[in-house]
């Protein structure tokens, strides 16, 4: 059974490219880059490649480009740093629908004595600019707001939100790992202070992430030790999925005009034929303007993770916002966030297309998932009267 | 992904006795979809009323659910009620194979629907654990968990029988706690009475032959004395057992340790406070 991939949120194929680019640096070129030696300054020139490559993709310089361990590794240190560069301010805004990283550490804050904020969402899932106009003021040292989210695909106005930041001198960093790739970014003309972006969520291996530190915005390392990556993160470099992600940044530049043409058609075919044939079904932050490559849709009466089990028996894969998956009791506080009535929260699927992703992949869903949905709700005790229309 | 066993997946992929019985005897539901699962049981009882002819489910829930369901309606099908009732949660979880700890509560879901339902049919009072955020209906005690509706006596019953000793347990086999939190306090002291009353059960028998004597200081050697000896690097042996003398020989950290007289001591009290009062406990090297 060939697997459909329609989870490109959760963890991306290595392209085959990118893979034959980081190849030759595990047994061959295995030389560290710090090294005076010729055989480590081959791989060091590569390094910088990458960063260029990286750089080039979000319109920014390399210098301002810090490799690091994942997206999450960026999003803890970008915090941080903010805090230990404003002793004296002692606020955090965040919102209630961030990705963990960031989420559970300004949530530890509150323990060391910081004010958290958490912005609310609207149904559709936008955050209310008054709520952040109100929220920031010159004891806030850090607003980090992601770019867009992982569930529903919603897309925040990253420089509107960055001008209100500004104007009371705080920093700005954004959680941009669902974004990259997907919509242009451009940080020489942004008010984003700091971004995180992470490799295998743009087709590059797991275990490598970058942060985006603006030229002139003060950094304090989160790791120390060497002094690699300028002094901005310590350890040795991870040279070949460095070297990997610079070529999938490539790759994402050329692929990106696809995404928002090929990827989005088949996006938007899928849930427009999901909604004509399933009856009580409906797109979370449907109306919100969102990432050419994600669908978050709620089955109502039915729960997401026997969704899940049937078609991942088709070979299908995909992910749910259900509470069954995760292990916690609760549906995703993304979904809770945004008003989503329990009865569509339990049962909300997420499909994430890639580059990867064929229009038959798509046919098969649009074939298999009614059936599934129908199924589900024969055996519920609710929704009955949706099985006779 | 969750480690389900084959039966577990056998059983959501094709669930048993789904559907729902026009003239059933008994209905029992339970949960809500705000609670992300719930369970409608139905049964067809025979002539007498006595014995379960035929059980049918609804179920809103995730794969495990679906399953532990299925394996209910198979399980009581041609029993009696009383015998029924007999059915824990365990033994459906047992039926599947197991099911991971987080989804205990698919199978402790399944033991309440069929409380409910028979519970409903004889007229009495209905144990009152549905989940439904309807406190005032509580009978089986004062609700603990309010984000789900859970009571101290249901939760005791299933710390009972299911021999839970911490609040994630619970967690995982009721939901109690899961949500908001604020009960896991109160789940950890009911943890604490529960074991509490436990405990005290280990008892000194009146009369012993000697054959039983050997035996039972064999018994409290191995699961009182040794594994609290190996706790600290330290073990001992039985050499032999004669009349009322019990000579047992250190080894490991044991083996020489400056305190291995008053290790032996605490055998001896071990000894005496479980088998027999005359007992006493010599060191030898052996």
């Amino acid at each position: 059974m060939k697997e459909i991939y329609l989870d490109n949120n959760a963890t991306t194929k290595v392209d085959e490219a990118v893979f034959e680019e980081m190849r030759p640096y595990f047994t061959e070129l295995y030389g560290n880059p710090s090294s005076m030696h010729y055989f480590g300054g081959q791989v060091q020139k590569k390094v910088d490649e990458a960063r260029q490559r990286v750089a080039a993709l979000i319109g920014a310089h390399p210098d301002e480009i810090v490799f690091t361990a994942c997206g999450t590794e960026s999003d803890n240190a970008a915090i941080k740093s903010a805090l230990e560069v404003f002793p004296n301010r002692r606020h955090v805004i965040t919102t209630r629908v961030e990705h963990p990283a960031v989420l559970t550490f300004c949530r530890g804050l509150t323990k060391q004595g910081y004010r958290v904020t958490e912005l609310n969402v609207d149904r559709k899932g936008c955050l209310d600019m008054d709520e952040l106009q109100a929220a920031v003021d010159e004891n806030t040292a850090v607003v980090s707001v992601m770019y867009a989210n992982n569930e529903t695909g919603v897309v925040f106005p990253i420089e509107e939100i960055g001008r209100i930041v500004k104007d009371k001198g705080a920093l700005f960093h954004t959680d941009a790992v669902q974004a990259v790739g997907k919509i242009p970014l451009n940080m020489a003309e942004s008010t984003v202070d700091m971004l995180s972006l992470s490799g295998h969520k743009l087709h590059a291996p797991k275990g490598v992430g970058i942060l985006y530190v603006r030229k002139g915005v003060p950094f304090r390392p989160f790791l120390v030790g060497g002094h690699q990556e300028k002094n901005r993160r310590a350890g040795t470099e991870n040279t070949a999925s460095i070297i990997a992600l610079g070529k999938a940044c490539e790759l994402a530049g050329a692929f990106l005009d696809d995404e928002n043409i090929r990827i989005k058609g088949m996006r938007d075919r899928l849930e427009n034929e999901l909604l004509r044939i399933v009856p009580a079904a409906r797109i979370n932050g449907g109306g919100a303007e969102r990432l050419p490559n994600t669908t978050s849709i709620a089955f109502e009466f039915v729960e997401g993770e026997l969704i899940l089990l049937y078609l991942s028996e088709l070979g299908i894969c995909a992910s749910s916002g259900s509470a069954c998956t995760s292990g916690s009791l609760e549906p995703s506080h993304v979904l809770r966030a945004m008003g989503v009535p329990f009865t569509c929260a339990h049962g909300s699927i997420r499909f994430s297309l890639s580059r990867f992703t064929t229009d038959a992949e798509i046919d098969t869903v649009i074939r298999e998932l009614p059936p599934i949905i129908r199924r589900g709700r024969e055996m519920s005790p609710f929704g009955r009267d949706l099985l006779n229309p | 992904m969750w480690d389900y066993t084959d039966k577990v997946k056998e059983h959501f992929m094709n669930p048993r006795n789904v559907g729902d019985i026009a003239d059933a005897d008994a209905v029992g539901e339970v949960g809500s979809l705000a609670c992300g699962d719930a369970l409608k049981l139905f049964l067809k009882l025979d002539d007498a009323k006595e014995r379960i002819i035929e059980a049918k489910f609804q179920t809103f829930g995730c794969g495990s659910a679906i399953a532990s369901s299925s394996a209910l309606t198979e399980m009581i099908k041609g029993k009696t009620l009383d015998e029924a009732l007999q059915v824990t949660n365990k033994e459906i979880a047992d039926f599947l194979g197991g099911l991971p700890e987080e989804k205990m509560h698919c199978s402790v879901m399944g033991q309440e629907a069929l409380e409910v339902a028979i519970a409903k049919f004889r007229g009495g009072p209905v144990p009152v654990h549905d989940h439904d955020h309807d406190h005032d209906l509580a009978q089986d005690g004062e609700i603990v968990c309010k984000c789900f509706g859970l009571t101290d006596g249901f939760l005791r019953k299933v710390i009972e029988q299911n021999r839970l000793h911490t609040a994630e347990q619970v967690t995982h086999f009721t939901k109690a706690g899961g949500a908001c939190g604020g009960c896991i306090p109160k789940i950890k002291e009911i943890i604490a009475e529960v074991l509490g009353e436990q405990q005290q059960k280990p008892k000194k028998p009146e009369k012993l032959t000697n054959l039983r004597k050997m035996q039972l200081i064999q018994e409290v050697l191995e699961n009182e004395v040794r594994p609290q000896l190996w706790a600290d690097g330290g073990d001992l042996e039985l050499i032999d057992i004669s009349g009322n003398i019990v000579q047992i020989a250190f080894r490991k950290a044991c083996a020489g340790c400056a305190s291995s007289g008053y290790t032996s001591k605490f055998v001896e009290q071990k000894l005496r406070e479980l088998v027999a009062d005359d007992i006493s406990v010599e060191e030898v090297q052996g």
